[in-house]
């Protein structure tokens, strides 16, 4: 056998091209279901996990699936907004405790997530360095954020701007962290978070300045009338708060008519979350109330359907990749009839022949099963990074 | 050594019938077979190794019944004793010159490699000239040097008899004569019978005795 094995590895090697692609055909063929099993069920735990430990979220009516993928796992697809008057509805309703969320913006990539500072203890999220943020400005970074963008508390962050060409959009807000998350193994690991007035600034609905009023350089004034002062766009925003300019930033407007993605209710308990929901069941009332776990075991029960026709599509190409396989050793059999013809009139055995080409299978398959082991390891090991990056 | 009698054989396809009524050779005594194409010179080599049926008469190698043997001793046999030498050399590519020329010791139990087998093996490469082109792949070499790597594999069993089939058929005349006179020194030196198929007439001279397939086709013993 061990002489079977070896010139069946002398012909692999020598035909490397026909020997790496028949390697690929079954590592793709074998790796691809379990690999697929092992991020659909990671993905599957996550979005439960994290759905059940959200109780309630209210939004702008429209879609649930949008509102509670963009509150609870930061999707890009963003909720039409609401305001700050739906926070202060639920708090009035005395029956849960408000927390505001603004996810909208991004920074180099991650999302930005405006809230407040019990937000943090409903999570249960730990720092594992700096502090939490205390004025305006400041954020606080997930741990895969400081790890993938290399930062770290005392570092800068800037908030990219929605449309790059539009020169007269909002400024980049150049944002000091001032804490960095210890690792939570969920959405949170990849948020900037910043009090919520901070992602008014980002917005523009809020800023800062010099004052206008003591200004003596009067190119910068477009209008003065009874003590009312109106500069033109030559007047110079910040593009940072500092200790030196927090004073001159001021938001422009009503505060309960900013907006916010969603409001995260959390009910005194599940009565009082029973009642609020009902609150919203009228047709005149704006917004929405969804428990996210609902949403969540939805959206599984339609991955659970897409599964199945995954499985199937799979196993026909799995079978499809199966017979190419055959052709291809049945084909390589005729391309090898010269020398096969020469090895039995050496004197080999048709049993020795039969072992040599099923020495070649083992071989391949052998090294396809050890590098899709690899793979599926490897897959297994990152899986809540892949979902996170991937799925959600 | 070899002993043939009342020898027929055809193809199921009819298209000649090979009729050797007595054909003896010597051992150590080197043949040519001559004759046109399809006149039953290599169906007689392989008729000899076992690798074709016998369906009349008898063929004695040493003694041993060829058409006797079991299909597994009939290969053992022609393994242990019989080296083969074919026209388009019959080397593999995907094997080095020193793989090629184990070649045989890898594809029976009937065989044993071992660290003198491999000694062997060497050797004959030296005596070949191809000592310096062992981790050389068939496809890297000349014509007139994969017929020697074939020639090593040949002889590296020690077989009583050589059959070669058209030897020095690709070869330049240079290299045939060349070749030849290596291989009948290596036949000598092995105490071994060498079955040749050739259609060379100028290489005819250099062989012990030549049969004629002209005459088997006519019925005519020798």
């Amino acid at each position: 056998m061990i002489d079977s094995l070896y010139l069946a590895w002398q012909y692999l090697r020598f035909n490397k091209a026909r020997t790496l692609i028949l390697v690929s055909c079954i590592t793709i063929i074998a790796a691809l279901p379990m690999a697929l099993e092992i991020l659909l069920n990671e993905s599957e735990q996550q979005l439960a996990l994290r759905a059940d430990s959200s109780p309630l979220l209210v939004g702008a009516k429209g879609s649930a699936l949008d509102l509670v993928m963009n509150s609870i796992y930061f999707g890009n697809e963003v909720p039409e907004a609401i305001t700050m008057a739906a926070v202060e509805q639920v708090s009035d309703t005395g029956l849960a405790a408000p927390i505001p969320l603004y996810v909208r913006f991004k920074a180099r990539g991650f999302p930005i997530v405006g809230t407040t500072l019990d937000y943090f203890d409903f999570r249960g999220l730990q720092l594992q360095q700096g502090e939490m943020f205390v004025m305006l400005g400041q954020c606080v970074i997930g741990a895969e954020v400081a790890m993938k963008l290399n930062l770290k508390a005392g570092d800068y962050i800037v908030s990219s701007p929605e449309t790059l060409f539009d020169i007269a959009g909002i400024y980049p807000l150049k944002m000091k962290i001032a804490g960095v998350l210890a690792p939570n193994h969920s959405a949170d690991d990849l948020g900037v978070f910043v009090d919520i007035r901070t992602a008014w600034v980002i917005q523009g609905l809020g800023h800062g300045h010099k004052d206008v009023t003591k200004t003596t350089d009067s190119s910068v004034i477009l209008k003065k009338d009874k003590g009312n002062v109106t500069a033109n766009a030559k007047l110079m925003q910040y593009t940072e708060i500092t200790a030196e300019n927090i004073d001159s930033f001021h938001l422009h407007g009503d505060p309960t008519g900013f907006p916010v993605t969603a409001v995260l209710a959390i009910p005194d308990d599940d009565k009082a979350g029973t009642i609020l929901q009902g609150r919203y069941l009228g047709k005149e009332i704006l917004h929405q109330i969804v428990r996210p776990k609902e949403v969540i075991d939805t959206l599984m029960a339609n991955i659970f359907k897409i599964r199945n026709v995954l499985d199937a599509v799979i196993m026909l190409v799995g079978t499809a990749t199966l017979l190419a396989l055959i052709l291809v050793f049945s084909l390589s059999l005729r391309l090898r009839e010269r020398e096969i013809d020469i090895i039995f009139k050496l004197g080999c055995s048709r049993a020795t022949i039969a072992k040599l080409l099923g020495a070649e299978i083992c071989i391949i398959t052998a090294i396809s099963l050890a590098i899709c082991g690899v793979l599926v390891s490897l897959i297994f090991h990152y899986d809540q990074m892949l979902v996170r990056n991937l799925f959600i | 050594m070899i002993n043939i009698q009342s020898l027929t054989f055809s193809y199921p396809s009819g298209e000649f019938q090979l009729d050797i009524e007595k054909l003896s050779v010597a051992s150590g005594e080197k043949v040519a077979f001559i004759g046109p194409s399809g006149s039953g010179k290599t169906t007689l080599l392989n008729l000899v190794a076992g690798i074709l049926p016998l369906q009349n008469g008898s063929i004695k190698v040493d003694n041993d019944e060829i058409s006797a043997l079991s299909d597994t001793a009939r290969r053992n046999f022609r393994i242990t004793n019989i080296g083969f030498i074919f026209q388009d050399f019959g080397l593999l590519d995907y094997l080095d010159v020193r793989d090629n020329i184990l070649h045989p010791y890898r594809i029976t139990s009937a065989l044993k490699l071992d660290s003198g087998v491999q000694g062997r093996a060497d050797m004959l490469a030296e005596q070949m000239g191809i000592a310096d082109k062992l981790l050389r792949h068939p496809s890297d070499l000349s014509h007139g040097e994969r017929q020697r790597v074939a020639i090593c594999r040949a002889l590296l069993t020690g077989p009583k008899l050589i059959l070669a089939d058209e030897a020095t058929g690709n070869l330049d005349p240079k290299n045939k004569l060349h070749i030849l006179e290596l291989l009948f020194e290596s036949v000598k030196s092995h105490g071994a019978t060498l079955l040749a198929v050739t259609h060379d007439q100028e290489l005819l001279p250099n062989f012990d005795r030549v049969v004629n397939f002209n005459d088997f086709l006519q019925g005519e013993a020798i």
